[in-house]
């Protein structure tokens, strides 16, 4: 008998359908309604470093350049008190076979379904993701879906997923689009159903170990060219996945740098708004994807998300979309790299941070992207435009996502922000406890110590955060 | 008119907005959700605004409505954006590219 089709009646069938598409039953790792095992669940799959590099290696990934971004360091300097100003170096990710860091996940994932005997592999995203699948699809002789969040209600599309979508086609996927809205999930799980693929979820523990070989690449790099460790690495942040496998990495080669996750600010616009959805001038690495998958990790596409990047950054900041923008020209103009802006956004936060830190000191940039039409500052700013988003040059405090887009009048006047990470450790806390149905007196001590791990703090803090339940 | 074995693009509403229960902002809700995809029309023929049935890349079948025949991507670099131009110039003068004047 067939099966009914409908919106519930999918949605129902939503954790067998993942099971069956993730070759993977997470119910193995849960341990309370709280906790779960997350290292077991990393190392269940068996993806040591050395495999995965193994894998990356056979299929185009991996070993990217560090470059050393001489001029940016040196205007940053001008606006650093003296002996500041650490060097600037960026991972070029962009070298990856599809463009992007992504490519690190797809290959595991990937090679993950075809050793499970799967004819193709799906995943849900708008991002650069998509592109990376669909890549690792080809070069392993897999079929291959993608599912976009790309249109407004009008049939407008963003150009950078427009981008996004184009490139998918030319690597041999399907690209399905939809409009605005969380059920792109019961369309992807319908589709998943009916073809029997495997998810290649952006979120689960093969795509995330995929990572960790970009932070263990940037410690040995940094050995071998600096002969000393970075002091600080900044990743741009939306899903959470960079932060957590390059961190992962690092630790893995014994590296204790400060980890900084960031994202664009754009506080005010709604994500699941169709009249918003156009107003955006970045895509991704931005807060909308970024808190919340900080905060409440298990929301993605599998019961329980790889990614947890509050277990990982030590800081979380924050920038404008007119800083990536410009940013994004100045790694053009002066270093003469051609990149996407949305992977920028962590060079933009970078060019401040710097300033903070000695002359001899490490700054690594853990990722570029490629960049294409749509997909460039050009478009992005004339899609701005179009949409009545004030384009003008002015002080970056002025920004107001959704309203303008200010490019900084002088590069002195770009600024991180730092975030408020305390409160999305008590976030996180809380939302753990209010989900599970718990009250917090009947928390075990296994919970407290998961708590622990998830928020990167002490037994005091997540007590005290209880308390306040 | 596309024929039989043409790649096509078709569009199909996944929801009416009534049928949308998701937790969603007053402006989506009023919406319709809505999909695309892309194959060859396995109809003998058909017209745009016709009902049809494609065989998409993965070889899945699908229906919808025929928006598109032959369809292409006509996204681009975009028009000029004259404060990109200011970007470049203010940053080779702070760097003094090539020496100073």
């Amino acid at each position: 008998m067939a099966l009914a089709k409908d919106y519930q009646s999918v949605m129902a069938r939503s954790n067998d359908i993942q099971k069956n598409a993730l070759g993977l039953d997470y119910a193995d790792f849960e341990k309370s309604p709280i906790a779960f095992d997350y290292d077991e669940l990393m190392t269940s799959t068996g993806y040591t470093l050395d495999e995965i590099n193994r894998i990356q290696g056979l299929y185009g990934v991996g070993n990217t350049p560090l470059l050393e971004l001489r001029n940016i360091t040196a205007l940053a300097r001008k606006y650093a008190k003296p002996g500041y100003g650490a060097r600037i170096f960026v991972k070029d990710e962009a070298c990856n076979a599809s463009g992007s860091f992504k490519d690190r996940r797809a290959a595991c994932a990937v090679a993950h379904a075809k050793k499970l005997g799967y004819k193709g592999v799906m995943a849900a995203t708008s991002g650069n993701y998509g592109a990376a699948v669909a890549s690792q699809a080809a070069m392993q002789g897999l079929k291959c879906i993608i599912v976009q969040e790309c249109y407004d209600s009008n049939g407008v599309g963003q150009p950078e997923i427009v981008e996004k979508a184009r490139k998918c086609e030319a690597l041999g996927a399907e690209v399905v689009q939809l409009t605005v809205g969380p059920e792109l999930f019961y369309s992807f799980l319908s589709i998943l159903e009916d073809t029997g693929y495997f998810n290649a979820s952006l979120y689960s523990p093969f795509g995330i170990a995929g990572i960790d070989t970009l932070g263990y690449e940037i410690a040995m790099q940094c050995r071998e060219k600096l002969g000393k460790d970075p002091d600080m690495v900044v990743c741009t942040t939306a899903g959470g996945g960079m932060v957590t496998g390059t961190a992962r990495g690092l630790k893995k080669a014994g590296c204790d740098a400060t980890v900084v996750a960031a994202s664009i600010d754009l506080t005010g616009l709604s994500m699941a708004s169709d009249v918003d959805f156009n107003k955006k001038s970045c895509t991704t690495g931005h807060t909308g994807f970024g808190v919340p998958y900080a905060t409440d990790p298990d929301h993605s596409d599998v019961p329980r998300s790889a990614a947890r990047p509050l277990r990982y950054m030590d800081r979380y900041v924050t920038v404008t979309q007119g800083e990536v923008m410009y940013t994004t020209e100045m790694l053009a103009n002066l270093e003469g790299l051609e990149r996407g802006p949305a992977g920028n956004t962590a060079l933009a936060a970078a060019f401040s941070l710097a300033q903070e830190l000695p002359e001899d000191a490490i700054l690594v940039v853990s990722e570029t992207e490629y960049t294409g039409a749509g997909k460039h500052i050009q478009p992005q700013l004339a899609f701005a435009k179009e949409n009545g988003i004030d384009v003008r040059f002015g002080d970056p405090k002025e920004d107001k996502p959704g309203t303008n887009l200010i490019l900084p009048a002088d590069p002195g006047l770009m600024k991180y922000k730092e975030a408020d990470i305390t409160r999305f450790r008590k976030s996180l806390i809380k939302k753990a406890v209010k989900k599970s149905g718990l009250a917090p007196a009947d928390l075990t001590e296994d919970d407290i110590k998961f708590l622990i791990a998830e928020t990167k703090t002490d037994e005091a803090f997540v007590k005290e955060t209880l308390a306040e339940l | 008119m596309a024929k039989r074995g043409d790649w096509v693009r078709i569009h199909s509403v996944v929801l009416k907005a009534e049928e949308r229960t998701a937790k969603l902002p007053d402006d989506t809700k009023k919406c319709d959700l809505q999909q695309w995809t892309k194959g060859f029309l396995q109809d003998e023929t058909a017209e745009v605004g016709d009902e049809v049935t494609v065989k998409t890349a993965v070889g899945r079948l699908e229906k919808g409505t025929l928006i598109e025949e032959a369809p292409y991507y006509d996204h681009s670099y975009g028009v000029f954006v004259p404060e990109i131009i200011e970007i470049d110039r203010q940053l080779r003068e702070i760097m003094k590219f090539g020496g100073e004047e």
